[in-house]
């Protein structure tokens, strides 16, 4: 009984990383940057680099997101917000920061307003550096992620194929 | 999105973050039922301190910092910056370098332009136009990666001139880009007039008369949808608009539909004198000699941004940092009309209003001044301290 029960919990376990894997929600928020990484994060919607193509999606609504893609030095102001839409995303969640002010405050570092990088407020996963980024490296940034995120057993076969 | 009573009616908090825009910003509407009966802006979330940080950096430095007051139109901020500084310090760049300067004003118009329709188009629910848009946008990408090396802070501008050249090459890469970017632009003009479920989206909606254009402050190709004769390149031509006249495009309608024709129609006169500087680009150098330290005095540098005028007021004390720079961006200006014109209309209108400024929340949060008076809807003034 108890093992029957196990291989369904397995199963379902196996499932749900399967299509959190192959159809991550992407959220995006500004936390103060100059535009730069936003219009490129915006670019890879669209038709030349077209992301949804691998089942990523932009969504409005933290609750529905796996991935908080994020931008800028973090702004006195934009703190409380940041904490905030992190606490309403749902577990398991991924925070790609994006842009050198998303990493270490960029040329904004010592501007009085900022606190930084991302990194100084929440935890991050993954770091994509540019003055913007160009949206491959993007691109790259979020499946480099993705792909640690397999399970050893898979990344193996991956690297076999 | 939360909806908390009050005695009015409905408050609805929109932001910071949300679907609508890529960008912070906090809008408090207040709805009867389905219509606006008034509307709060909250801004500052992209405050940053840049003209703080301005303050303890070099002449040189900060070239590269106020090309990142804004991502979308980098290049205008260091243009300004640098006709400013140049002024100051009684240098004056080469034609050559001029040229290209405004050469490259008028790329960063065009990216800007069509980036602005796809976002717009997006508001409205018209996703296709968004994508082909944003589809054809990638072509003046590329032209100013060729350009530059980077796709969207180019760093064309120094102190005293640019820092590329153009070669045959390019300009054949370019020529063919534009060529298409022509027809495509046709194509968007003919879809935004003709279009029977995008005309109802914009026909007759935020409706701004030449007068209430010009008592709000407006700027740009806001204004110039009302009528208005506001554009900083045909008023005061600065560098090479001075060789290469412009000629200003307006609509007398001043509803949405007139900020869409009239930005479409500022892609073909940015195409046309392209093309023209091409023709009659000077030679000569590319740069001037800059001193280190700039000689003491305060200047006024405006230019026109692709959202309108953008205003740069530098002081020096004769070291190598600026005492004071303030910048004014074309945003702030256009803000409030947003807040006036979305009163009465639908609350699905509110997103198409606001983007009908193009707005940019980047440029935007800059540190100032409000006077509360209740004659004058707001007067913006310098920081204090």
């Amino acid at each position: 009984m108890d093992g029957s029960r196990n291989h369904v919990i397995r199963t379902l376990e196996t499932v749900k990383r399967w299509g959190r894997l192959n159809s991550p929600w992407a959220l995006h928020f500004n936390t103060g940057s100059c535009n730069g990484c936003d219009i490129e994060i915006l670019a890879t919607l669209t038709p030349r680099y077209d992301v949804e193509r691998f089942g990523i999606k932009l969504q409005g609504s933290p609750r529905h997101a796996d991935v908080l893609l994020c931008t800028g030095p973090v702004t006195r102001q934009a703190h409380d917000r940041l904490l905030r839409i992190y606490a309403q995303m749902h577990e398991p969640k991924y925070v790609v920061a994006i842009g050198s002010c998303a990493l270490s405050g960029g040329v904004f570092a010592d501007c009085y307003n900022t606190l930084g990088g991302i990194d100084q407020v929440i935890p991050v996963d993954a770091y994509i550096p540019g003055c913007p980024p160009r949206p491959e490296a993007i691109i790259d940034g979020i499946v480099k992620l993705l792909s640690s995120l397999q399970p050893v057993e898979l990344q193996m076969e991956k690297e076999t194929v | 999105m939360e909806k908390t009573e009050h005695k009015k009616g409905f408050t609805i908090p929109i932001g910071p973050q949300h679907p609508a825009l890529k960008e912070p910003g906090h809008f408090r509407i207040t709805v009867d039922g389905e219509i606006v009966t008034d509307v709060d802006v909250r801004l500052g979330y992209a405050h940053r301190g840049i003209e703080k940080a301005a303050e303890a950096r070099s002449w040189v430095q900060n070239l590269y910092l106020f090309e990142r007051v804004c991502g979308i139109c980098s290049h205008i901020h260091a243009m300004a910056y640098c006709l400013g500084v140049e002024r100051l310090a009684g240098v004056e760049a080469p034609p050559r370098a001029q040229a290209i300067r405004v050469l490259v004003a008028e790329l960063e118009r065009i990216h800007s332009h069509l980036l602005w329709l796809g976002v717009a188009a997006h508001e409205a629910g018209f996703d296709t136009l968004f994508m082909y848009s944003w589809r054809d946008r990638e072509t003046i990408m590329d032209v100013l990666e060729r350009f530059s090396g980077n796709r969207v802070n180019y760093s064309a501008n120094i102190l005293g001139g640019v820092k590329y050249d153009l070669d045959d090459e390019f300009v054949q890469f370019m020529c063919e880009g534009l060529d298409y970017l022509e027809t495509r632009s046709e194509y968007y003009l003919e879809v935004v007039t003709t279009d029977a479920m995008f005309l109802q989206r914009t026909q007759n909606i935020g409706v701004m008369t030449r007068s209430q254009a010009e008592l709000l402050g407006t700027v740009g190709p806001t204004a110039r949808a009302s009528n208005v004769h506001r554009d900083i390149r045909y008023e005061a031509p600065y560098s090479a608009y001075k060789q290469f006249p412009i000629s200003i495009v307006l609509d007398q309608r001043g509803d949405l539909e007139a900020r869409f024709v009239v930005r479409i129609k500022e892609l073909f006169e940015s195409y046309r004198l392209i093309r023209r500087i091409l023709e009659e680009l000077p030679e000569g150098d590319l740069a001037a000699r800059m001193p280190r330290k700039i000689a003491e005095g305060e200047t006024v540098s405006r230019v026109e941004a692709p959202r309108g005028e953008l205003f740069y007021f530098i002081k020096s004390n004769g070291s190598d940092t600026p005492e004071r720079v303030r910048v004014r961006t074309p945003t702030i200006c256009n803000m409030m009309s947003v807040v006036k014109l979305a009163i009465g209309h639908q609350l699905a209108d509110v997103p198409m209003i606001l983007a009908g400024i193009d707005p940019c929340f980047s440029c935007n949060d800059r540190m100032f001044r409000v006077h509360l008076d209740q004659s004058v809807y707001a007067n913006v003034g310098p920081l204090k301290g």
